[in-house]
This record gives C-alpha cells, sequence and structure tokens, in this order.
C-alpha cells in the first residue's frame, strides 16, 4: 500500500495506482474526458492536470502513479489554472451547439465547461468543421464535436478487439473515422455512445428523439442471452425511448451489446409483424377483435375442451425461454393443473437424454465475474462473440493478461481474442473431438478412462488444448449454445464433466436466453415424463400453449413445429407480437407484455435472482402475462392462482427472493458416451444470428440493418464448392424443398458442411438446426 | 495488386523486425506501394495492411498521418521545395516561387500534363545547402540555383 | 554540405572534403576508408582489454558527453538507467533530424556512418542491447540507402551478427525510415513510429529505459552521441571533457544557417565563442548587421544578436542567456528579416507538426498560427500580443511531449525581444523592414522574380 494525501485527505492506496484512482477511491472528483477505468491511458485531453507537490508542471492525474507520501492539489490555483486553460483549448473549436445537441444535459463537456469555461470567448478565429462519417445504423456522428480523446478508438481496439475506429490524419486535422467509409460491424459497438463525453457519436434510433432531462427512467434487466444485463430503461410518453448500461462489475461491467441497447425499437413496432395491441380470435377462418373477457374464456374452454375430450396429454405447451420466471412458472402450474407435463422452454435443444439425469439445475458453473479470474478456458461449442458479446469481450480481456483461451467448435469465426488454440470440426464430430481432449488430459494426468476412449487418439490440436489445460491453476470448459443445442450434447456436457473432474476445473452452460436457467427453476419444462420440446413438435398435440415463443424460429426444428401448430386444433398464444405464423396456426392472440410492460424476473446463467418492475404501462390492451395466465388459471377453476403480485409468484417458487437460486449443480448421473459420427454426407451448421434470436430482435429496425442481420447465406469452404462446382455468389438449391440461397465463400467451415443461419424466414423449411443437408447447383 | 519484386523489398523489411512485429515494417512498405503505383489508393493501404496482419484502419492511420505519402495521385516528378526559416534566410521561398512560375503550378498542383507535382515541405535537414528540394521522396538537390532549378526540369523529361 | 572547418576536432577529424552538390561522387565513408583513419579500434579496445558493461559506462560518464539531440542529457548517466538481465533490450539512434536549422546529423550519415554504427555497437554492449534501430529522417533516402551499405559492410566484416570478433557479444543493427514527421523526433514517438504506428509521443513515465520498444528497455541517443562514443571508447573520457569545458564535454556540430557567408557544419569544442563561429562562418552575409540568433534549433528562444555575441557555444551560457543550446542549430538573421514573417513561418510548422494527441498543442498551435498569421496579414489587433503570449504559455508544461514548449517558446521569445517590430505591424499594417531590403536578404536572385515579401 502506498500512502498520499490529496487535498488534504490522508488516504492509502494499492502499489500501481494512478492519481484519478486515488482520488476517485476517496470520492475526489478529478474534471477528465479521456480517461476511462476500462480502457488504456491516453492522457491526451490534459483536463486531469494537478498540482503535485514538487513537480515543477502540473501532472495528469489519469497516468501519474501515486509515489508514496505524494501530495496532490486538484482545486489548488496551480491545478485550476491549468484545468480551465485546458478547457478553453477543448471550445475554441468546438461548435457549442448544445441545444440541437443530443448529448445536451448529458454531456461532460458541458457540464465541465459549466464550471472551467471562461466567459467571453478570445479565440476570434474560424472554427475547424469535421464532416460527418456514416458509421452504420447505430451510431450517429457529429464529429465537429469531437474533442479527439480517442475513447472510442481504444474502444474498438482493446474492448472490441477490433480496430474499426481510428484517429487519421495529425494535428488539428485530426479526424476519427472507419477504414474510409466503413460501417462499424462491431456486435457492441453502441457502447462508443455512452463512451464518447460529447455529443460527437450518439445513438441514431435515438437521434432527436427527445431531451435527456424529459425521459423516465428504470431499472430493467436484458430479456436477452443469459448474461442478465442491468439495464437503464427511458421512457417518454408511455414510450421506451432509449436503453442504457447499468454499471454492474459483476455483470455486464459498464457495457451492452448492440442488441440489449436497441432491441427496445422492436417495442414500439408496428404492422402484421409488429405489437399485438389487442386480443384477438379467429371465427370461421377471418380474425375478430376481441374484449379480453371474451378471449380468455375462448381460451379457457379451448383448452379444457381438449383436454377432456382428448385427453390432457394431447395439450402441449411452448414457452420462451426469454419469458419470466413469473410467466414460466403459471404456465406450468396451468398445464399440469389440466393435467399435462407437456410442457417446455427449451425449444432449440435437440437432446433430452439427460433428463432425469441431473443432480440439479444446469448452470454456468461458476460466478461470471469468475470467468475473468480463469487463467484456462476451454469453450466448447459456441459461436461466442454473437451468442455472447459481453462474455467474450472478458475473455479478450483475459487473453490480454495472458489466459489461454482455446475453441472447439464447428466454425473458425473470428472471435477477436487472441487465442491458444482451435479445434474445429463439423458438428458430428465435436464429441469425439473433444474425446480426443479428455484422453489427452488423462494421459498427462495418468487417469484411466472408460472403454469407449481405447479408440481415440488424440490430435496435435486435442494435445495441444490439454496440456494447456493441464498447466493452468484456474481452469474452465464453458459449454455454448451450439454444445447445449446439438444433438448429442449428453455426450458433449459428459466429456466436459470428465475433463473438469480430471483437472480440477469449473465446468457450464453459457446459457441461451435470459431465463435458461429459470426455466428449470419454474418447471417449464417435463417434471413427470412429459413430452419435451422436441416430441412437443415431432408428436404434434392437439392444442398448444405458445408463449412469448414463435416455434418456427425459435424451435431446433421450425419447419416441424411450424407442422404441427398448423395441424392443431386450437393454438393460443401469448405474445406482445403479431406475425404473419400466428394469425396462420393460432385461433386466439393475447397481447401480453414484453419485459418493459411487466414486472417479472430472470434467473441468469450464474443463477443470479434478478426481478425488475414495468418501465411503461401496457400498450394498448396488453396485459402482462402472470395476470393473464393467472386469469386463465382462475377461469379453469385452479387452486393456487390467486396470485396478487408477481413478487408472490416469484416468492412461491423461490422461497423469498434469495440473490442466487439454490439448486445449481451441472452434475448427471454416469451413462454412456455416444462418440460415433451419426451424420454424413453434407452437415449442416446452424447459427443463430445474433438480432434473429429473440422475437424483440427481430423487430427493431435499426438492429435489421447492420451487417450482421444479412439475409443468410450458404457458406461453404473452397473445398466443398469447388466439389459441387459451385462459385461463391452463385444460387444454390439447398434441402429436400429446394431452399434457393446465395453460397458463400468461407475458409472458416469445415469439410463437407455448409454453414446456413437458423431463425430466419428464409431457412424455415430447411428444418432442424443439426443433420445433413442437399446443396446442389440452382 | 502489387509486383514480385516489391513484395520482396517489403518481405526485406519485414525481416528486419521481431517475427510478431510485422507491423513496423508498414512505413516501408507503404513506401515500396506508393513508389510502385505513385500514389496510395485506400484499396492499397488496405493490401499493404491485409498482407502484413494489421488492422487495416492502423495502416490507415500510418499512411495519412505521415507527410511524405500521397493520398492523391500526383505527378511524374513530385517536387518538394523546403520554404522552413533557416532556408527561407537562403531563399527557399523564392526558389519555390521560381518553380511555380516556371511550371505553372502552386504548392499542391500538378501540371496538366501530369508530369509535375509541386509540394511544400518542412526541414529536411539540410539547412545549410538551401534551397534544397526533393524529388520523388526519394532524391535530394541542394544549392537550388536559377539554373540548378532549370537542369532539373530539364532532366526531368 | 560537409563540414567546413573545425577547432580540434573528435568527429570529423579525417573527413574527405566532398563535392558538395554530388552527393554519388562521396568518398571517405566506406568501411576501408573508417578503418584506415582509426575506426571500430575502440569497439576492439573494448573487447580486447574486457572491459566490462559498467566500465564502458563510466567511462562515457567521465566525458561528460551530453546529449547531442537537443535536451543535453548527459549520456552515460542514461545508459546507467537501463535494467540489468533483461533478456532483451534495445539500443535506439535517433536520426530523425528534422528541427528546422539542424543539419549535422545529415552529413555524420554521409561522411562517416561507420561512426554511428560503432558507437551503437559499443553502446548496444554497455546496456546489454540484442538489437539496435537507426530511425532516419525520411527526407534523406539517400543516406538511409548508404546506411544499409553500411551496415552490410560492418555485418560482413564480423562487427555485427553474432558472437562479435569472437567477443560472444550478439547484437545487430537494422535501419527504419522515417516518412516525414518532425515529432518523429521526439523519442518515444520515434518508438511508436518503428513500431509501426502513428508517431505519437508516449507519456512519461515510464520511461524508455523501462518501457521502450515493443515495450522492452530501450536506450535512445542523437547521431552525434553515438558518433562521439568511438573516440571517448579511444582517448578515454577525461580527454574529450578536456576538449570542451566542465559540465560540457567534448567538441560538437554547429549547424549554421541563415544569413552568414558559409552556412555549414563546424566542430568546435564546447565553450568556444560565439563570436568566433561567426567568424569561422565568414561573418554576415553582404556585410550586414546581425539581427537576430536562434541557438539552439527553431524550438530554442530567439535571442537578440547583441546578446548573442556574448555568449560562448556550451549548455550553460546560453540557457545563462535565456536561450538553449539544443541541437546546436545556429540560425543567423540579419537586419533584412521580418521578424513577423519568420515566426508565422515557425508557428506554421509546430502547427503542421503537432501530432494532435494532447488538446493544448493540437488546438493551441492552430490558434498560434492563426492569430500570427493575421497580424503578418495587417489584421492585427492590439490586444493580440499579449494573448499570443498568453495562449503560447497555457501550452508550455501542459503537453504530453516537449513539442508544445518548442511551438510556445519561439513565440514568447519573439514577442518579448522584437515587440516593436509585431506592434509597428498591428498599427501599420505592415512591416517595419522594407520589402526591398527583405528581397535583398535572400541569395536567390533571379532577373524573373519579383520576390515576395510582406
Ligand atoms: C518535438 C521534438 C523533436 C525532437 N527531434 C529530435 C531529433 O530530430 N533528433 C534528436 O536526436 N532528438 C530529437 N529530440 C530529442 C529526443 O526526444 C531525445 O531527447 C534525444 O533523441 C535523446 O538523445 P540524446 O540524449 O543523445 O540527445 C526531439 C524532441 C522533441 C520534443
Ligand atoms: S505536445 Fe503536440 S506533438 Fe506532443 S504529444 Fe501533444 S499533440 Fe502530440
Ligand atoms: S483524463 Fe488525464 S489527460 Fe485526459
Amino acid at each position: 500500500m502506498l500512502e498520499l494525501e490529496i487535498d488534504g485527505k490522508s488516504l492509502q492506496v494499492p502499489e500501481g495506482s494512478t492519481v484519478i484512482e486515488a482520488a476517485h477511491a476517496a470520492g475526489i472528483y478529478i474534471p477528465h474526458f479521456c480517461y476511462h477505468k476500462k480502457l488504456s491511458i491516453a492522457a491526451n485531453c490534459r483536463m486531469c492536470l494537478v498540482q503535485v507537490e514538487k513537480a515543477p508542471k502540473p501532472m495528469p492525474a489519469c497516468a501519474t502513479p501515486v509515489a508514496n507520501g505524494m501530495k496532490v492539489f486538484t482545486h489548488s490555483e496551480l491545478a485550476v489554472k491549468a484545468q480551465k486553460d485546458v478547457m478553453e483549448f477543448l471550445l475554441i473549436n468546438h461548435p457549442l451547439d448544445c441545444p440541437i445537441c443530443d448529448q445536451g444535459g448529458e454531456c461532460q463537456l458541458q457540464d465541465l465547461a459549466v464550471g472551467y469555461g471562461g466567459t467571453a470567448a478570445r479565440f476570434q478565429e474560424e472554427k475547424r468543421v469535421v464532416t460527418n462519417k456514416n458509421l452504420g445504423s447505430l451510431v450517429a456522428t457529429d464529429m465537429t464535436r469531437c474533442i479527439n480523446c480517442t475513447r472510442c478508438v481504444r474502444f474498438t481496439q482493446e474492448i472490441a478487439g477490433l480496430m474499426e475506429l481510428g484517429q487519421a490524419f495529425r494535428g488539428d486535422r485530426a479526424e476519427i473515422m472507419t477504414f474510409v467509409e466503413r460501417t462499424i460491424d462491431s456486435e457492441i459497438s453502441g457502447n462508443i455512445i455512452d463512451l464518447c463525453p460529447v455529443g460527437a457519436l450518439t445513438s441514431k434510433p435515438f437521434r432527436f428523439a427527445a431531451r435527456t432531462w424529459e425521459l423516465s427512467r428504470r431499472k430493467s434487466v436484458s430479456p436477452h442471452d443469459a448474461l442478465g444485463s442491468n439495464l437503464v430503461v427511458q421512457v417518454l410518453h408511455n414510450q421506451v425511448k432509449r436503453v442504457l448500461p447499468l454499471e454492474n462489475e459483476a455483470i455486464n461491467e459498464c457495457w451492452l451489446s448492440d442488441k440489449e441497447r436497441f432491441s427496445y425499437e422492436g417495442l414500439n413496432s408496428q404492422g402484421d409483424n409488429g405489437r399485438l395491441v389487442k386480443p384477438m380470435v379467429k371465427q370461421g377462418g377471418a380474425w375478430k377483435e376481441v374484449d379480453w373477457n371474451v378471449a380468455l374464456d375462448y381460451a379457457a374452454h379451448a383448452l379444457r375442451d381438449v383436454a377432456k375430450n382428448q385427453g390432457a396429454d394431447a395439450l402441449g405447451a411452448l414457452v420462451s425461454p426469454h419469458a419470466t420466471l413469473e410467466e414460466m412458472a403459471l404456465a406450468g402450474k396451468l398445464l399440469r393443473g389440466l393435467g399435462s407435463d407437456n410442457i417446455d422452454f427449451r425449444l432449440r435443444q435437440s437432446d433430452f437424454s439427460l433428463d432425469g439425469q441431473r443432480n440439479g439445475t444446469p448452470w454456468l458453473g461458476m460466478k461470471i465475474a469468475d470467468i475473468s479470474a480463469l487463467d484456462r478456458v476451454l469453450v466448447v461449442g459456441s459461436f461466442l462473440r454473437k451468442d455472447h458479446p459481453l462474455i467474450a469481450q472478458r475473455l479478450r480481456q483475459s487473453a490480454k493478461k495472458g489466459a489461454q483461451i482455446s475453441v472447439l467448435h464447428a466454425t473458425a469465426d473470428d472471435l477477436y481474442i487472441k487465442l491458444f488454440a482451435q479445434a474445429i470440426a463439423a458438428p458430428a464430430q465435436l464429441p469425439a473431438l473433444l474425446a480426443e481432449v479428455v484422453k489427452a488430459v488423462a494421459h498427462a494426468k495418468n487417469a484411466t478412462l472408460g472403454a469407449e476412449f481405447e479408440k481415440v487418439g488424440s490430435g496435435e490440436t486435442a494435445q495441444k488444448i490439454a496440456a494447456s489445460l493441464v498447466a493452468g491453476q484456474s481452469a474452465g470448459i464453458l459449454l455454448g449454445n451450439l454444445a447445449q443445442q446439438h444433438p448429442q450434447a449428453a455426450t458433449l456436457q459428459r466429456l466436459a464433466q470428465q475433463l473438469a473432474n480430471l483437472l480440477g476445473a469449473k465446468f457450464g452452460f453459457i446459457g441461451e436466453a435470459a431465463n435458461s436457467v429459470g426455466g428449470h427453476v419454474a418447471k417449464a419444462c417435463p417434471q413427470q415424463g412429459g413430452r419435451n420440446a422436441a416430441r412437443l413438435v415431432a408428436e404434434p398435440r392437439k392444442a398448444y400453449l405458445v408463449l412469448g415463443a414463435e416455434p418456427e424460429l425459435d424451435c431446433a426444428d421450425g419447419a416441424a413445429a411450424l407442422a404441427a401448430l398448423k395441424q392443431a386444433a386450437s393454438v393460443i398464444v401469448l405474445s406482445p407480437f403479431k406475425s404473419a405464423a400466428a394469425l396462420e396456426y393460432a385461433d386466439c392472440l393475447l397481447p401480453v407484455s414484453p419485459f418493459t410492460e411487466t414486472s417479472g424476473t430472470f434467473v441468469n446463467t450464474e443463477g443470479r435472482v434478478q426481478s425488475f418492475y414495468a418501465a411503461a404501462q401496457p400498450l394498448g390492451e396488453t396485459r402482462p402475462a402472470w395476470k393473464v395466465l393467472r386469469v386463465l388459471g382462475n377461469l379453469l377453476e385452479q387452486a393456487g392462482f390467486d396470485y396478487e403480485t408477481s413478487e408472490q409468484v416469484r416468492d412461491d417458487v423461490l422461497g423469498g427472493k434469495p440473490e442466487f437460486v439454490a439448486g445449481l449443480d451441472n452434475a448427471v448421473k454416469a451413462g454412456a458416451l455416444d462418440l460415433a459420427a451419426s451424420c454424413s454426407g453434407i452437415q449442416r451448421i446452424a447459427d443463430v444470428p445474433i438480432h434473429f434470436a429473440d422475437p424483440l430482435a427481430r423487430r427493431a429496425p435499426s438492429l435489421q440493418a447492420t451487417k450482421d442481420a444479412a439475409a443468410p447465406t450458404a457458406r461453404m469452404n473452397p473445398a466443398l464448392l469447388a466439389k459441387l462446382g459451385i462459385g461463391d455468389g452463385q444460387s444454390v438449391k439447398v434441402g429436400a424443398g429446394g431452399t434457393a440461397l446465395i453460397a458463400q465463400l468461407d475458409a472458416g467451415v469445415p469439410e463437407d458442411c455448409v454453414r446456413i443461419a437458423a431463425a430466419h424466414a428464409a431457412t424455415v423449411a430447411l428444418g432442424p438446426l443439426f443433420g445433413s443437408l442437399k446443396v446442389e447447383r440452382a | 495488386m502489387l509486383s514480385e519484386a516489391t513484395l520482396k523489398n517489403i518481405d526485406r523489411e519485414v525481416a528486419k523486425y521481431p517475427a510478431d512485429q510485422k507491423q513496423s515494417a508498414v512505413m516501408a512498405a507503404l513506401h515500396f506501394a506508393q513508389a510502385e503505383k505513385g500514389w496510395l489508393s485506400r484499396d492499397l493501404i488496405g493490401y499493404v495492411a491485409q498482407y502484413l496482419g494489421m488492422p487495416e484502419m492502423a495502416a490507415y492511420e500510418v499512411a495519412t498521418f505521415y507527410n511524405m505519402y500521397d493520398l492523391k495521385p500526383v505527378g511524374k516528378y513530385k517536387i518538394t521545395v523546403c520554404t522552413n526559416l533557416p532556408c527561407a534566410l537562403s531563399g527557399g521561398v523564392h526558389a519555390a516561387d521560381y518553380v511555380k512560375q516556371k511550371l505553372g503550378i502552386d504548392f499542391n498542383e500538378t501540371t496538366p500534363d501530369g508530369k509535375f507535382t509541386l509540394k511544400e515541405g518542412e526541414c529536411m535537414g539540410a539547412c545549410g545547402d538551401a534551397p534544397v528540394m526533393l524529388v520523388n521522396n526519394v532524391h535530394m538537390r541542394s544549392f537550388m540555383t536559377p539554373e540548378e532549378i532549370d537542369k532539373l526540369i530539364a532532366e526531368c523529361k | 554540405m560537409a563540414i567546413l572547418e573545425a577547432i580540434n576536432p573528435a568527429l570529423t577529424a579525417g573527413w574527405h572534403q566532398p563535392d558538395a552538390w554530388h552527393m554519388d561522387r562521396d568518398s571517405g565513408w566506406r568501411l576501408k576508408d573508417y578503418e584506415a583513419r582509426g575506426g571500430y579500434q575502440a569497439l576492439k579496445k573494448v573487447f580486447t582489454d574486457k572491459l566490462s558493461q559498467d566500465q564502458v559506462i563510466a567511462e562515457v560518464k567521465a566525458s561528460v558527453l551530453r546529449g547531442r539531440g537537443g535536451a543535453g542529457f548527459p549520456t552515460g548517466l542514461k545508459w546507467s538507467f537501463m535494467p540489468k538481465g533483461a533478456p532483451e533490450k534495445y539500443i535506439v539512434c535517433n536520426t530523425d533530424e528534422g528541427e528546422p536549422g539542424t543539419f549535422k546529423d545529415r552529413d555524420l550519415m554521409r561522411l562517416d556512418p561507420h561512426a554511428v554504427i560503432e558507437g551503437m555497437i559499443i553502446a548496444a554492449f554497455a546496456v546489454g542491447a540484442v538489437r539496435g534501430y537507426n530511425y532516419i529522417h525520411g527526407e534523406i533516402y539517400e543516406l538511409y540507402q548508404r546506411f544499409e551499405e553500411a551496415l552490410a559492410e560492418a555485418r560482413a566484416a564480423g562487427y555485427l551478427g553474432n558472437n562479435i570478433l569472437g567477443s560472444g557479444f550478439d547484437f545487430d543493427l537494422f535501419a527504419h525510415q522515417g516518412y516525414g514527421a518532425y515529432i518523429c523526433g521526439e523519442e518515444s514517438a520515434l518508438l511508436e513510429s518503428i513500431e509501426g504506428k502513428k508517431g505519437q509521443p508516449r507519456f512519461k513515465p515510464p520511461f524508455p529505459a523501462q518501457v521502450g520498444l515493443y515495450g522492452k528497455p530501450t536506450t535512445i541517443n542523437n547521431t552525434e552521441t553515438f558518433a562521439s562514443i568511438p573516440y571517448i571508447l579511444r582517448q578515454g573520457g577525461q580527454a574529450f571533457l578536456d576538449l570542451g569545458k566542465a559540465n560540457n564535454g567534448g567538441t560538437k556540430l554547429f549547424s549554421v544557417s541563415g544569413h552568414v557567408n558559409k552556412p555549414g557544419n563546424y566542430e568546435v569544442p564546447m565553450g568556444t565563442p560565439f563570436a568566433k563561429l561567426l567568424e569561422m562562418c565568414g561573418g554576415m552575409r553582404g556585410g550586414r548587421k546581425l539581427k537576430a540568433v536562434i541557438p539552439g534549433g527553431s524550438s530554442a528562444p530567439v535571442l537578440p544578436g547583441h546578446i548573442m555575441m556574448d555568449c560562448t557555444l556550451d549548455y550553460d551560457s546560453i540557457a545563462k542567456a535565456g536561450s538553449m543550446l539544443g541541437s546546436g542549430a545556429v540560425i543567423v538573421m540579419d537586419e533584412t528579416v521580418c521578424m513577423v514573417k519568420s515566426l508565422e513561418r515557425l508557428s506554421w510548422f509546430y502547427y503542421e507538426e503537432s501530432c494532435g494527441q494532447c488538446t493544448p498543442c493540437r488546438e493551441g498551435t492552430g490558434w498560434l498560427y492563426k492569430l500570427i498569421h493575421r497580424i503578418e496579414h495587417g489584421q492585427g489587433r492590439p490586444e493580440d500580443l499579449d494573448l499570443l503570449d498568453d495562449v503560447a504559455k497555457k501550452i508550455m508544461g501542459r503537453t504530453i511531449c516537449a513539442l508544445g514548449d518548442a511551438a510556445a517558446l519561439p513565440v514568447i521569445s519573439f514577442v518579448k525581444h522584437f515587440r516593436s517590430e509585431f506592434e509597428y505591424h498591428i498599427e501599420h499594417k505592415q512591416c517595419l523592414v522594407p520589402p526591398d531590403v527583405q528581397k535583398a536578404g535572400s541569395t536567390f536572385h533571379t532577373r524573373l522574380m519579383a520576390g515576395a515579401t510582406c
């Protein structure tokens, strides 16, 4: 520890601290622009100049290391003079256009100018003008306002991992830009809006939508991936106008992915694919808007009739993994009240053989923050950068600090992480590949393995990964979305578990959706041998309750899901949105609240219970889904549906409001491994593109205008293209139905595989996420 | 995009630096690329960046930071005249004026036949030789009297 | 140009006098010539006498050699800051000579590249560096090529590479070409530039001796500093010190430009009177009166002629007079000079060359230039002079690197010493020095030209 004195206050700080860190720790504010605790130190704005005893010149607090016995004065005459002088320089070329600037009211320059700016402008020369840049659909620019603090540049380099922005030219001609008119394509690009201390980078979707001081703010929780990022939802006239990160070092730090930041646009979507604002019932093939009591009566009758006439087993419920804990719990209760256990939220999963074999609820296997402490990581089956942008970000930082990150996956996408090793194989070969790593580790540890491993060799990459894992102090194995969706998911999990045991490592799942853990806790999956998601689709039921999901896009086999729903006698959909598909297969549409219009709870991938309140009133006649389900329960005369608040539901499920849910445990009972590659021909690799992963993101126009939302193509490596006689960019016919797609050369796709995105209308007809597909020239 | 000879030159530069520091050769690589193509187009900068395995934007920063890279086409002969104070004291500005008059162009202009581009330079570290001129970034000419300037322009045919 | 005259030369003794116009006819720079005048003897001595690293550093300390790049930091002391034992260390030579008025390193590189190489090898040995780079000013490409040839000669002769002269010491040296950025003369910008980035200076601490090139301990010295090393090791540190005066060891190259009869480089002992140097230069051109001198490169404060005439050429004397010896670039101005126009050109230079990184320099250099430009063009206001002084002082001491000070000092000193000339400009919207007088100062005479003046 070092001792120093700031403004007469004595304090102790750890070795290596800078003056600004010490000051912040002591609650002393030092004005600054370029300094940001998550970014490297640039010391270029010079706003943080302070007086240090014995130093002849003012020193930048952000870059000056604390020395023992140092005396710092942040408000001395020398310091304040230096700060004011810097402020004058910052303002001479600044347009001072606060009244028309979106940053107005939350601008660091504006705030500090009030305290440090002079009164009369002594600069009477012509001001510099900088041309604006088109950075894409998310970030708007007013580059004349830029003060060249380079926070945005450092963000793309250091946090997003690819230097998409730079400072070109020099002197006062310096300009922040992309490589000549490129857009910014990072999936976490929106953070530069928060980082920009002036109004040079602002939110394009939010542009001129409101003045910041008019907005009301509510804390909330991201409804997308299972990180559970903390949000501030900002509302004007009962409409969500903006979403910002709420800093939580244990979860999202101070970041948000673009999906989390901009998906709110979907909340305000309109039209045939937009918000559903009135209950609707189909009568004689025609849709009619009806009152809630009519619609609820209809729904209750439909469910009761099928249960009574066809048996409760003819009922099924498909629940979105993005639904709240309360909604999931009540849906389960409702269905079981009707006598059916046919409910599932694990819609994209295809291997359910571990049901009944688990010791507890599958989860991350560690705290999110613990990921950053691992020195060896193996990520299995994950499109990590797009599936979990902020976890990728954490690992990126770890790699920089020397952690060895390895990946075992079906595509060689660039994660912008300095990887230690990357083992790539077709999906069907992944279990065998992981087994190679297990074998190599066992060899190093002198451990014996079961007979299944006899024929397993160990390739170079597997050995390299194994050696890395063995040499670490704290290793972790993370199973991603693809591993969880995999037809041999049970084998992958068993192998990961074995690996973890051999290494004394942690292992777990990076949850796919906001409530991937919560769904288990809420029992929104079969508890007494009911039909799981795959069977609910493969073995069509007579009536379905669909909660928040769009099964044709959200299920492992969208085509089969669509067929099952279409043949059903009755489909009751609870959703915030309309869709062409639902209008076709459903007979009752009940408008329920998206996450901003209801209270509820998400349990994130580390098992953390995060409850939130509504940020806005429900739109139109929308009602919170938990209330709708409660009324349905009442109408069906079921017991235990007398909840007054969502909190009561939650407390009922969790026994109060613990910080973390109980019963988290990834261990499964011993069982056979299935290492055989079960697929021949051309294998499909199906990624779920980041902005198609859930109904809300799919409806955000600005997200849909990004590169990440490009139409699916058929991506193949050069060898396969050559074998099929197809050129890059040519049309191909794919699958039994001959879906038309454009072929795209992608050297990162393994041999004899075709990568085609799922969760998109254009590829629903292709069916399951895994398996073989015919590809031919069109 | 670049000739084998140029790539060989670049490879020779790369070899000067530690194996994991290929980016160190970017200045030289851009120099050779510019020497071959006359100027640095965006695509050329991108190509060089990819060749060296560095972000394109980082290469663009370099290309825009250093004065001697040309981001727009220039004449076959780029003449840079130092007009900084020490040179000006010994006729640097007047020499530039003479070239301007002779070629009928101002600084940062190119003759209509595409042969000459005139640039104003900063100190070339040759103030004792003033007036000094640099031809195509590589040849320095000292003591540029009117006669010497005439000779230079005559040579550039 | 070459070395025109010298007193007790340590660096330039034995140099060939080249043809001023034709670099390609230079001789005397090759390895065999260098060896013939005692070259690489110092390196051999280090190895045959089995000098330790500390002994070499002690010798350099004894010489009181102060860095010739501008700051005058004692070289031996700088070398002693290098951590012992780190496996990967670098030695870097700063030949990015771009400070207006300075042109001594160019002659060193032109006529004596092996002296620089030998000095660098000895330095590398002293600090334990494995690799070195010489960063060469972009505009002297021909000398970059020559240096590469010299490196090849040295490598072939076993002075570079593994196990140099059988000593077990490994070191290799490479040339890196700049491409037109004055700021890369600043040592940390230079390191960034070698790393293939923009030349934006780094904040210090940490200093290069801790975190330098590629993050490794690095020693950076000026070309002339390295070129002085062989003499010191050959003749002993004391002998070098004795050439100059206390606290100002050795001889030094002075680049004299401007209104003298024979502009060029002169090697004289530290402490030589300025008047002596002026005399060596053949006196003032056309016998005109000395008006002002910038004694240490354009960043050094200007001194009125009469003050300068009382100075001796060493760090202490010139500092006492209110300026800096800097790089030893002496810019001489006679009475035909307009100080406003001169300052306008200099402030344009600093505006143009500011790297753009830190606020006071990026914004301040532009402001200074715009103000002076206005005054020079007859649009000055009475309050502008105080504003100029104030803006310059607001830049000073607030920036990441010393370019901020370099841009401010000329402004402050020009306004201080020649205020009346600036006032005249503002009041009369024209120059105190009549146009034809100004024109007379230029050596460039032509029948065709009217000559540009204020
Ligand atoms: C703006 C600026 C430009 C500089 N230019 C040069 C230069 O061209 N050559 C040089 O040797 N040092 C230059 N320096 C000084 C270097 O930063 C450094 O002090 C020097 O190279 C150290 O070598 P020395 O100790 O041998 O003098 C410059 C410094 C600044 C701030
Ligand atoms: S003082 Fe000027 S040149 Fe130096 S770092 Fe700051 S902006 Fe760059
Ligand atoms: S915050 Fe310290 S210089 Fe910008």
